[in-house]
Formats: C-alpha cells, sequence, structure tokens
C-alpha cells in the first residue's frame, strides 16, 4: 500500500535514472527530424530568395515567352497540370476505390489468384515514373493513336497515381471495425448496403487522404511528360482531350534549360508556385483526415 | 451516409467540377477548331487571311530557341493557329517526326538513314530547309591563361576514345600546357551537337571518350567549365554569347591557322570544322495544310530578324536565297 501512496506516472518513472543510451538515441531522433526539416527550409529559402523579383501575377496570367523574359509566365503549364491532375483524378479514384472495395470484400484471400493481384498491385506502386512513362508512349499514345495530348497524359498517370489509390484505399477500408460490418449485416442489410452506406463513409477520410497524397505524387511528375512529348513551349491553354499541353513540372525543366539568366528566375518562382500547391494538397489531407476523422 | 459525409462527397465534387471547368474557361479565348476546316489557299493571300490549326514542333534543343521565336511572332500575326514546340533533342525529334506525331522536327546534323528508314515505313515525306548556322564553340574557364587556341588534333587528342583514362592532364595533350588537371563536360549522346562533335573531330560519329560529365543541359556545361580551372566544354554558339563574362571560347586550328567562333567567321566558311547547318524537316504533307504554309512563309520571310532576335548566327545571303527557293519548290511540289 505504501508504493500506492506515492502514485508515479510511467514517464516520470522511466525519466528517473536513464542511462545515457537512451539520451543519445533521443537526440538522434531528433537530429533526424531536424535533418529533414532543414533541407525543406533551405530549399524553400533559396528558391522563394531566387525566385522573388518574379513572384507576381505575372507568372500565373500570361504564356511562357521566349521573346520577352519580362512577361513571361507559365500559365499553360498551370492549366496543363490542373487538366491533366483533374482527369487523373477522374479515372483513378472511382476505379481505385472499386478496386479496393472488391479486394478488401469480395475478393477470397486464400485463391490464388486474388493473392497474385495483390502482389502485383504492391510492385506496381514502387514501379519508378519514366516506365509509366514508355508504357504510356508505347501503348496509350502510339498504339491507341490518341498521340501526345492532355488524354494520354492523363491516362498515363491514371496507371501511376492507380496503385497507390487502391493500397490507401484498402487500408482505410480495412480500418473499419469489423463490428460495424456485423451489425449491419445482422440488421437485414445486403452485402452491398453495407458497404455502401457503412464501410465507405467510415473509410471516406483515409481513402481522401491517400488519393491526395497520391495526386500529389503525380502533380510533380516530369518524367512521364516528358517521354509522352508534352511540349516545352505552348503558348495557349489545352482546349480539349486531344489538345497539347505542357505541365508545371516540365516548364520548369524547360526553364532551367534556357540559356538567358532571367528564364532562370522564372523557373525558381514556378518552382515556389509548384511547392504552395503541394503544400495546399497536403494540408487539405490532414484537415480532412482529422475532420472527419471517425473513432470506434 | 452521414449528412456530413455527404456534403463532404459533395464539395470534392464540386471543386473538381469547377477547377476543370476553369481550366475550359480560360482556354476558350484560344480555344480553335483542332483540324483546319478551311480549303488551302495561296500562301500569299493567306498571310492576311485568318487561319487556324496546330503545327506541332519538336526536335533539337539547339534548334529549339529559334524557332520557338518565330512560333512566338507568328502568334501575334496568326492568334489561333496553335503552335507547340517540344525540345526533344534532334533523335528524340526524329522519333516522334517519323511516326507522324509531328509537323516539323528541328535538327542540329542531317537525318541519319535509319531515321529516313523509319519515316519511309511510314510513308512520311520531309524536306531540309537549312534555316541558320552554328558555331560549335570550345570553351575553357577565364582563368585558363595557356590555352588560347588548339588544333583538331589536340582536340581529337582530348576526346577520341582512346584517351579514356589516359589523357588526363593538360599537360598530356601538349608538353607546353600545364599539368592541370583536364575536365571535361559536354552534351549526351542523345544530343545531334554530339554526332556533329564526334564525327568531325574523331572522325565517327558517336565515338567519344565515356569519362566525361554528359548533360543535356548547357548550363550544367557552363557551371561545370566555369567553375573548374583545368576544364573545357564545348556546345552551341548562343550558349556562349550568354556567359562571355565567365567562359573564354578557343580559337580552332584546322591547318590554315587559329579561327575564332564568331558571327562572320561561321557565315563565311572558315571556321571549320565545327561550323554547321541547323536545320528544320517539314512533312510535305503538313505543307499542304494553309497554316503550316504560312508559318514556314513567315518563318522563312523573316528568317534574318528571327536569328538575331534568338541570337543565331543568321543565314549569308546565299544560303537565304537557297532557303527561299527550297520554300518555294516544297509548295509547289506538294
Amino acid at each position: 500500500m505504501a508504493v500506492l501512496s506515492t502514485p508515479r506516472s510511467a514517464v516520470q518513472l522511466a525519466g528517473q535514472g536513464r542511462p545515457l543510451k537512451e539520451h543519445l538515441f533521443r537526440l538522434m531522433l531528433l537530429a533526424s527530424l531536424l535533418i529533414a526539416l532543414g533541407v525543406l527550409a533551405v530549399l524553400l529559402v533559396y528558391v522563394v530568395n531566387r525566385g522573388w523579383p518574379r513572384l507576381d501575377a505575372r507568372l500565373w496570367e500570361n504564356f511562357p515567352s521566349i521573346r520577352r523574359p519580362d512577361s513571361s509566365g507559365v500559365l499553360s503549364g498551370i492549366t496543363g497540370t490542373v487538366w491533366v491532375v483533374g482527369l487523373t483524378a477522374l479515372f483513378a479514384l472511382p476505379t481505385g476505390v472499386l478496386a479496393a472495395v472488391y479486394l478488401e470484400e469480395y475478393a477470397d484471400k486464400t485463391k490464388w489468384y486474388n493473392r497474385l493481384i495483390e502482389l502485383n498491385i504492391s510492385n506496381l506502386a514502387a514501379v519508378p515514373s519514366i516506365v509509366y512513362g514508355i508504357l504510356g508512349l508505347g501503348i496509350i499514345s502510339r498504339t491507341m493513336g490518341l498521340g501526345p495530348s492532355v488524354l494520354t497524359g492523363a491516362l498515363t498517370l491514371t496507371l501511376l497515381v492507380l496503385p497507390i489509390v487502391i493500397i490507401a484505399s484498402r487500408e482505410a477500408i480495412k480500418a473499419v471495425p469489423p463490428s460495424i460490418r456485423e451489425g449491419s449485416l445482422a440488421l437485414g442489410a445486403t452485402q452491398w448496403q453495407t458497404i455502401w452506406r457503412q464501410v465507405l463513409p467510415a473509410s471516406v477520410p483515409g481513402i481522401a487522404t491517400g488519393s491526395i497524397l497520391a495526386l500529389s505524387r503525380a502533380i510533380g511528375e516530369a518524367a512521364p511528360f516528358m517521354l509522352l512529348g508534352a511540349a516545352t513551349l505552348v503558348r495557349f491553354n489545352p482546349d480539349g482531350l486531344d489538345s497539347s499541353f505542357s505541365v508545371l513540372p516540365v516548364q520548369i525543366y524547360y526553364l532551367i534549360a534556357q540559356s538567358r539568366p532571367e528564364f532562370h528566375v522564372i523557373a525558381a518562382a514556378a518552382i515556389v508556385i509548384l511547392l504552395a500547391i503541394l503544400l495546399l494538397m497536403n494540408s487539405v489531407a490532414i484537415w480532412l483526415r482529422n475532420r472527419y476523422q471517425k473513432r470506434w | 451516409m452521414t449528412s456530413g459525409q455527404r456534403r463532404l462527397l459533395g464539395v470534392a465534387t464540386a471543386a473538381l467540377v469547377v477547377s476543370l471547368s476553369a481550366a475550359c474557361g480560360s482556354g476558350g479565348g484560344n480555344s480553335t477548331a483542332q483540324q483546319s476546316g478551311a480549303p488551302a489557299q495561296s500562301a500569299d493571300a493567306g498571310a492576311q487571311q485568318e487561319l487556324s490549326g496546330q503545327i506541332k514542333i519538336d526536335g533539337s534543343s539547339t534548334v529549339g530557341p529559334l524557332i520557338q521565336v518565330a512560333s512566338e511572332a507568328f502568334g501575334e500575326e496568326q492568334p489561333k493557329v496553335q503552335v507547340p514546340v517540344g525540345t526533344s533533342g534532334t533523335g528524340g525529334g526524329f522519333e516522334k517526326f517519323c511516326a507522324g506525331e509531328t509537323d516539323i522536327s528541328n535538327a542540329s546534323r542531317p537525318i541519319k538513314d535509319e531515321e529516313k528508314a523509319a519515316c519511309e515505313a511510314k510513308g512520311i515525306k520531309f524536306a531540309e530547309l537549312t534555316v541558320a548556322t552554328d558555331a560549335l564553340t570550345v570553351v575553357v574557364p577565364k582563368e585558363n591563361t595557356w590555352a588560347t587556341c588548339l588544333t583538331v588534333e589536340q582536340l581529337k587528342k582530348m576526346w577520341e576514345p582512346a584517351a579514356e583514362g589516359k589523357v588526363k592532364t593538360w599537360k598530356d595533350v601538349d608538353p607546353k600546357f600545364p599539368a592541370e588537371e583536364l575536365k571535361l563536360f559536354g552534351p549526351g549522346t542523345d544530343s545531334g551537337t554530339f554526332d556533329y562533335f564526334t564525327d568531325e573531330i574523331n572522325g565517327e560519329e558517336g565515338a567519344s571518350r565515356k569519362d566525361y560529365s554528359p548533360s543535356e543541359n548547357d548550363n550544367d556545361i557552363v557551371t561545370g567549365v566555369a567553375g573548374a580551372k583545368g576544364g573545357l566544354g564545348y556546345f552551341g554558339f548562343t550558349y556562349y554569347e550568354e556567359n562571355m563574362d565567365k567562359l573564354k571560347a578557343l580559337e580552332i586550328d584546322s591547318g590554315k591557322g587559329c579561327v575564332a567562333p564568331s558571327v562572320e567567321n561561321a557565315q563565311n566558311g572558315t571556321y571549320v570544322p565545327l561550323s554547321r547547318p541547323l536545320y528544320i524537316y517539314p512533312s510535305t504533307t503538313a505543307v499542304k495544310r494553309p497554316e503550316v504554309a504560312a508559318f514556314l512563309d513567315y518563318l522563312v520571310g523573316n528568317i534574318g530578324t528571327l536569328a538575331k532576335e534568338a541570337k543565331f548566327i543568321p543565314l549569308n545571303a546565299e544560303q537565304e536565297a537557297k532557303l527561299k527557293s527550297d520554300v518555294a519548290a516544297l509548295k509547289t511540289a506538294g
């Protein structure tokens, strides 16, 4: 009883007589965190500093201009990115979520073909994007004859993000406790009603977070577009699925390769825009997760 | 589904729709039909008439800036014609051109036989037009005080495949030079500039030592050479003009004395063997489209000013006359 009269929390207990090793380990963890954050901070400061003179409306109101570096912008890169990534979301999200529902709720995991599919999806998620670029060029652009168009770009990116969307959605669906499903089924709901009215709504935050992170990856891709033939100087906005286009990362690559230093400043400013879009998307993902997360 | 979640889905859908329609809306000002429906008219009348359609151009990143300036200037006369210009490199450009994906291919070397065969297999016919001159410039950093002129043999000694791992210092090239480490920078193997340089200097296209720093971005070569005392690199004249404060261009001796890379020497043909013609390859089927014919007319009619604006070495009078007659022949031949 004497012990209980002086209750001490686990933290306090751990703090007492903590061995040197533990201190060192804590320092190492902190250092790793600081390295990651430090790199991001240095990158941001450097890019904002370099791009500052051009970080204004000229950047997003004007088309790229090789004749007038002063009024040159990346409007076509921004609209191209919106088109391609918007379409990618349109294609990849329904397909990915439905695939995940099948794998989690319907597929018989004792069957070899279902396990093969799962293994393949995990592998596809790790395939480098340039490989998808080759696939897109060979099959979507050439064999299917879609050419270097917005649609080709969106379909290629869809292939790229689909495995990630499927994996994220599966994790979200898996996190819904079995008691919810069992309760619904016990009350007489069919399997489809259970999925549509209980499982999917409960997993929306997880699915949305994973999908946004997958699309954030897609937004920063340049490699597949270089292969697909996204043009570098595009002085018009895409006007349809078969339109030529450029995307922001390709624009940045092109600007950096220019001989005139004015363009390098525009490249830095465009990088800031790209980073801002990425940070915004990631923030929305975090907000969504916190706002709609359910606890059982 | 709870009401909150329903709202969430609604917001997500709305956001997607808005962003897509915004993209469509802002494109509206420039939107045109992809195909020009107008019947072909004679091109001299076409200069005033409003054309539409799309001219796809890709190819050499050396020729790119000139055609991009032309595309932009042409766009001011014909705002409804879209002229996207890509810079996949000479080889990459021909690959797309012979797959029928582009209308005009830019090239910093003549088309190769196997590329011709690929075009023939697809039934794509083309013409070769010389649109500007380039002086491949060999550069060293300003700190390099010992070299002002290199002979072709000395360049070969540095760059030939046999030099790999053996020629490591400037002294290995010429005993008069100091024993400063030789650091080589050059374009990658996909580049027409690489093909041309290896052909002229090493005597075989594509034959080069491999232990140099290759880059598809000429700015990397500028930074690399400027940052190494014993550095040496080569690229098109434009990049040298933009970086004269950091780099020194070497004169080249092909047996008739040292000649500096310059506009005059490239135009009058004394800067040998590194001055080269730059080409565009329009497909003959594309030239039948009025907007492509109009673009070529614009390019040829203003070739001197366009070259000057893009900081290229303009054609001399003789070459310009040939270009004009070539285009005229191409249009009537169609």
